[in-house]
């Protein structure tokens, strides 16, 4: 097996059993980068000359023979909202395309201690705004299983690098399905942490309150050691995790699913959604059903609403979050102006994408005094509701399945032109990160034009061991362990 | 027609933490520009706020003091704006629930105190500042100020003329020294003051239209344009023209001596304040507030009580020195050294008071401590110095911050209370004034003042006052013999 095909775990194992270096792995996985990435577009900027230096480091720490990391000599990609120190990051927007942070985010950091190696940053919708990855204001990503596809959105890119082997692990961040969908149309398995769980401190915020962080990967188990890595309590995040969490899910991971109860929301599987899609899903739920899981269907009927509050709340915070970008310390300014309020509004008309701009001016509108109450007051009621019926769920069901989008993998421009439409692709993945439970999406299949289809599972608040234990189990019964797409 | 004065003040004060509200920068003052910043402070993206413990103490002491009801859980808000200064393009504060409701501020003496109601006092952090320099047409900002901890005191429009705004800004701007809460330096812009001023005739119980009054830099300026819009008002009600008053912010041109209209109610922004998702509920736990119920001070009402029957000041020193942080405390430094109440209450009041003056110190900056004064004090007390030179002294000591002792000795200023020596100078002094002597005996008594003027200057002032008028007249009885 090439080093690129393999798993973070194989990585690590490889380096530290001395079989090849952290340098063989970089230089592997460079050379897969200049082969594949000229036909996948995934990152905005690479990091080579970092990573030989991170290769060497470990190089010494293992010839020294001190303890290697969690992650050492593991390649990793990280999406362009998430701050590197000293690498440029530009959240895949003009307005950010020279901007370099004094600091990294503290999951980079974390990453870093883990003896990570962090090889690029990867294209996105513009501040995470899509789900396609066609809001970037420099490049399409194309999707590895089918370039005339999207890879899916936001976290495209970082979706994209790892199924075509050009990264092993990736970092993605999830607003409303931003890791989860791309993961699905890739064939990668991604996951959304409870919010909370991992530090933002670092993330450029799109909606605070929904954002999180977490780990694109090629399997269940790369995804869990990822986990490890990044989560944790973090004294610069104040809505971080009060307790310090050291959790290993290595340990329970293989435990399999025998009396587990699982829920099957009927709301998640109506008219919308697409044929292939389902019957795939129905037969992950007879799988569970073989290896001793309790499946039955439930009613979550408050979700059908989520979409509307979602797209209220997260607009309404992006509103905010975006204020910054005025032209005046860092980024894209206009050189044509003759007063402050022209500077500003210049900078900021040529600095955002389309898509941005339209969700500014939708959350500007929801928090103007007047609207407030029938707009952000209303979606914040429902988002109680939204939150209350899922902890009721798991009061008598340990996980959720659903699909992660209603859709296979679309063509390049087929969206474009209708927000509308756009959105609608979010429909199954909103709730969670309204509710700030934790999911994560695995591939579970390949359709007849042979794209991959993902399977959503659910948890409640701090479950993650739950989800790990039953995808981990349901990917050894698939066999579809890793899927390496033909390119 | 007569009219009533309306006023509500809206007090801002920087808080005396260490770091600012949400990072670790330091909250001093008077650094070099964007020196106290950090990715934080300058909103660099992807940056979070962690909210600073010391403030949220200090705010519920505030609290406390001006006896508000304090918020088991306030929450902190977003006040959405574009300006130069405000780097995240929000000012993270409190809006609907803030951390203090309602409380109260007396003002006057007990006999004639008035009750000042306070709405609220909220969080907040502080903006940079601009700054404009005149030719280039250039503008910088200093980021040093931004996220810098802050209170802001609504009052209830309580207050009904100029003056009584002055007495309680005065009195608030005591309590929260006392309270160690801000340094309250208000031309460092520490603590700063708007005013909401309207009219209305006497009887009537509704409110008109107010106008907001900003740029009062201290309490002059309050005074002044407080009476300027009242009698701007005035004017337009006299005439049947209230009309023409509109709910507005005026600038006070304190140059002019007048107010100017900055911008109408139409201008102004919506500040689309949503609750800040990046904090969680702002909490204080009924044993957080019994502790610092425990370390609250004492207040200038308990401490003016305190002077009045244990030192037996006059209420006119008491509102002078009480009224001082600062000067309280150096008083009873001074008294515990072993100065008596009276003499201590003087030497402040008096040659402390016009030295501060002239230098242009503040009370907080007196150079000399008080164990210096003291034994200057015991100097003078033994006779040693006169009066007189003792104020000479003292002005030495407040400019060199050396001790009493050696410029006493460097100057030879010790009196002379030798008693050989002092009838050597008053017999020289009878030799040569004969005449004087012949007016004694003749029944003029001002002959007596005379001589002494001539001992004294023959002594260049040294001479012990008391013990030479009691030899000379000693002297001019033997001579009458």
């Amino acid at each position: 097996m090439s080093i690129h095909e393999m798993t973070a775990f194989e990585i690590r194992k490889g380096i530290v059993k001395k079989q090849f270096s952290a340098r063989d792995v970089v230089t592997a996985f460079f050379d897969r980068i200049y082969e594949k990435e000229p036909l996948v577009d995934g990152f905005l900027t690479l990091c080579r000359e970092e990573a030989l230096a991170k290769a060497r480091q470990i190089g010494e720490k293992i010839k020294a023979g001190e303890p290697a990391g969690k992650l050492a000599g593991v390649p990793v990609a990280v999406k362009d909202n998430i701050c590197t120190d000293g690498i440029r990051t530009t959240c895949a927007s003009r307005m950010l395309h020279d901007f370099i942070p004094p600091y990294d985010a503290t999951v980079v950091k974390r990453l870093k201690e883990a003896d990570a190696v962090i090889i690029g940053k990867t294209n996105m919708d513009e501040f995470a705004m899509g789900s396609s990855t066609e809001n970037s204001a420099f490049k399409k990503t194309k999707n590895p299983w089918n370039r005339e596809r999207v890879p899916g959105g936001s976290s495209g890119g970082s979706a994209a690098v790892v199924s075509a082997g050009m990264a092993a692990l990736a970092l993605g961040s999830d607003t409303g399905g931003s890791i989860r969908q791309p993961a699905a149309f890739c064939g990668v398995v991604g996951l959304k942490p409870t919010y909370g769980l991992v530090s933002r401190f670092g993330l450029i915020a799109f909606g605070s309150s929904l954002d999180q962080i977490g780990p694109l990967a090629k399997n269940i188990k790369d995804s869990a050691l990822a986990l490890e890595t990044i989560q944790g309590r973090d004294k610069y995040d104040s809505t971080s995790v009060r307790h310090s969490i050291t959790k290993d899910y290595m340990s329970t991971i293989e435990c399999g699913v025998k009396g587990m109860k699982i829920g099957v929301p009927v709301e998640f599987f109506d008219s919308g959604l697409d044929e292939e899609i389902a019957l795939s899903i129905k037969a992950c739920i007879r799988k569970f059903k073989e290896i001793g899981a309790f499946v039955e269907d439930i009613s979550l009927p408050v979700i059908e609403e989520g979409l509307s509050a979602y797209y209220i709340i997260s607009s309404a915070e992006a509103s905010s979050n975006l204020g910054r970008f005025d032209g005046l310390r860092y980024g894209y300014r206009t050189k044509n102006y003759n007063s402050l309020d022209q500077l500003v509004e210049r900078s900021r008309s040529g600095g955002f994408g389309e898509e941005v701009k339209r969700r500014i001016m939708l959350g500007t509108f929801a928090l103007s005094s007047g609207y407030y109450d029938a707009y952000y007051g209303r979606a914040q009621k429902l988002r109680t509701a939204i939150k209350e019926q899922f902890i009721k769920a798991f009061e008598s069901y340990d996980i959720l399945l659903s699909p992660v989008s209603p859709v296979l993998p679309f063509k390049i421009g087929e969206k474009a032109a209708d927000p509308l439409e756009m959105y609608l692709s979010d429909i199954y993945t909103v709730n969670i990160n309204l509710a700030g439970l934790p999911a994560l999406s695995m591939p579970c299949g390949i359709s007849r034009t042979g794209l991959p289809i993902g399977l959503q599972i659910i948890g409640p608040h701090f479950g993650e061991e739950k989800l790990f234990k039953a995808a981990y189990a349901l990917e050894q019964e698939l066999k579809l362990t890793v899927m390496h797409p033909m390119l | 027609m007569s009219f009533e004065t309306i006023i509500g003040l809206e007090i801002h004060a920087e808080l005396n933490t260490r770091s600012k509200l949400f990072c670790s920068c330091p909250a001093e003052f008077g650094a070099k520009p964007n020196e106290n910043t950090c990715p934080i402070c300058l909103g660099i993206p992807g940056t979070m706020p962690v909210l600073n413990e010391e403030a949220v103490i200090l705010a519920v002491k505030t609290g406390l003091i001006l006896n508000c009801e304090i918020a088991a859980e306030s929450r902190m808000d977003r006040k959405n704006y574009f300006y130069p200064d405000l780097p995240k393009a929000y000012q993270t504060t409190q809006y609907d629930i803030p951390i203090c409701r309602g409380g109260y501020v007396d003002i006057g003496a007990p006999e004639v105190s008035r009750r000042i109601r306070l709405n609220r006092i909220h969080l907040e952090e502080d903006a940079g500042k601009l700054i404009h320099l005149e030719d280039s047409g250039v503008s910088l900002i200093d980021y040093n100020r931004s996220g810098v901890p802050l209170i802001e005191i609504v009052t209830e429009p309580d207050l009904r003329s100029a003056g009584e705004a002055v007495a309680f800004l005065k009195a608030l701007k005591s309590m929260l020294e006392y309270g160690g809460i801000s340094d309250c330096h208000m031309e460092q812009g520490s603590l700063r003051c708007d005013a909401n001023i309207s009219l209305r005739r006497k009887g009537q119980n509704t409110l008109n239209t107010k106008v907001e009054l900003k740029n009062l830099n201290s309490f002059k300026e309050l005074q002044k344009a407080l009476e300027y819009e009242e009698e701007r008002q005035r004017e337009l009600y006299t005439h049947r023209e209230e009309s023409k008053i509109m709910q507005e912010t005026r600038r006070w041109d304190g140059e002019k001596g007048e107010t100017v209209p900055m911008r109408s109610k139409e201008d102004a922004n919506d500040y689309r304040y949503f609750p800040e998702p990046d904090l969680g509920p702002v909490i204080i736990s009924d044993t957080l507030l019994r502790e610092i119920k425990e370390t609250l001070p004492e207040m200038p009402m308990a401490r003016k009580k305190r002077f009045r029957e244990l030192y037996g000041l006059r209420d006119k020193e008491i509102d002078i020195i009480v009224g001082d942080k600062a000067l309280s405390e150096y008083f009873e430094a001074l008294t515990a050294c072993g100065t008596d109440p009276r003499s201590a209450a003087n030497w402040i009041l008096g040659s402390m008071m016009k030295l501060l003056k002239e230098k242009g110190l503040k009370t907080g900056q007196i150079p000399v401590p008080p164990e210096e004064l003291h034994k200057l004090i015991k100097i003078i007390a033994e006779g040693r110095i006169s009066i007189t030179a003792g104020q000479e002294v003292f002005s030495e000591m407040f400019n060199t911050g050396r001790s009493a002792g050696d410029i006493v000795n460097k100057k030879g200023l010790s009196q002379i209370s030798n008693r050989t020596e002092l009838e050597r100078i008053i017999t020289d002094v009878l030799n040569d004034n004969p005449q004087s002597l012949l007016d004694y005996a003749a029944g003029k008594t001002q002959a007596a003042v005379f001589l002494m003027g001539r001992i004294m200057k023959a002594s260049k002032g040294k001479a012990n006052p008391q013990l030479a008028r009691e030899m000379l007249e000693e002297k001019l009885r033997k001579g009458l013999l």
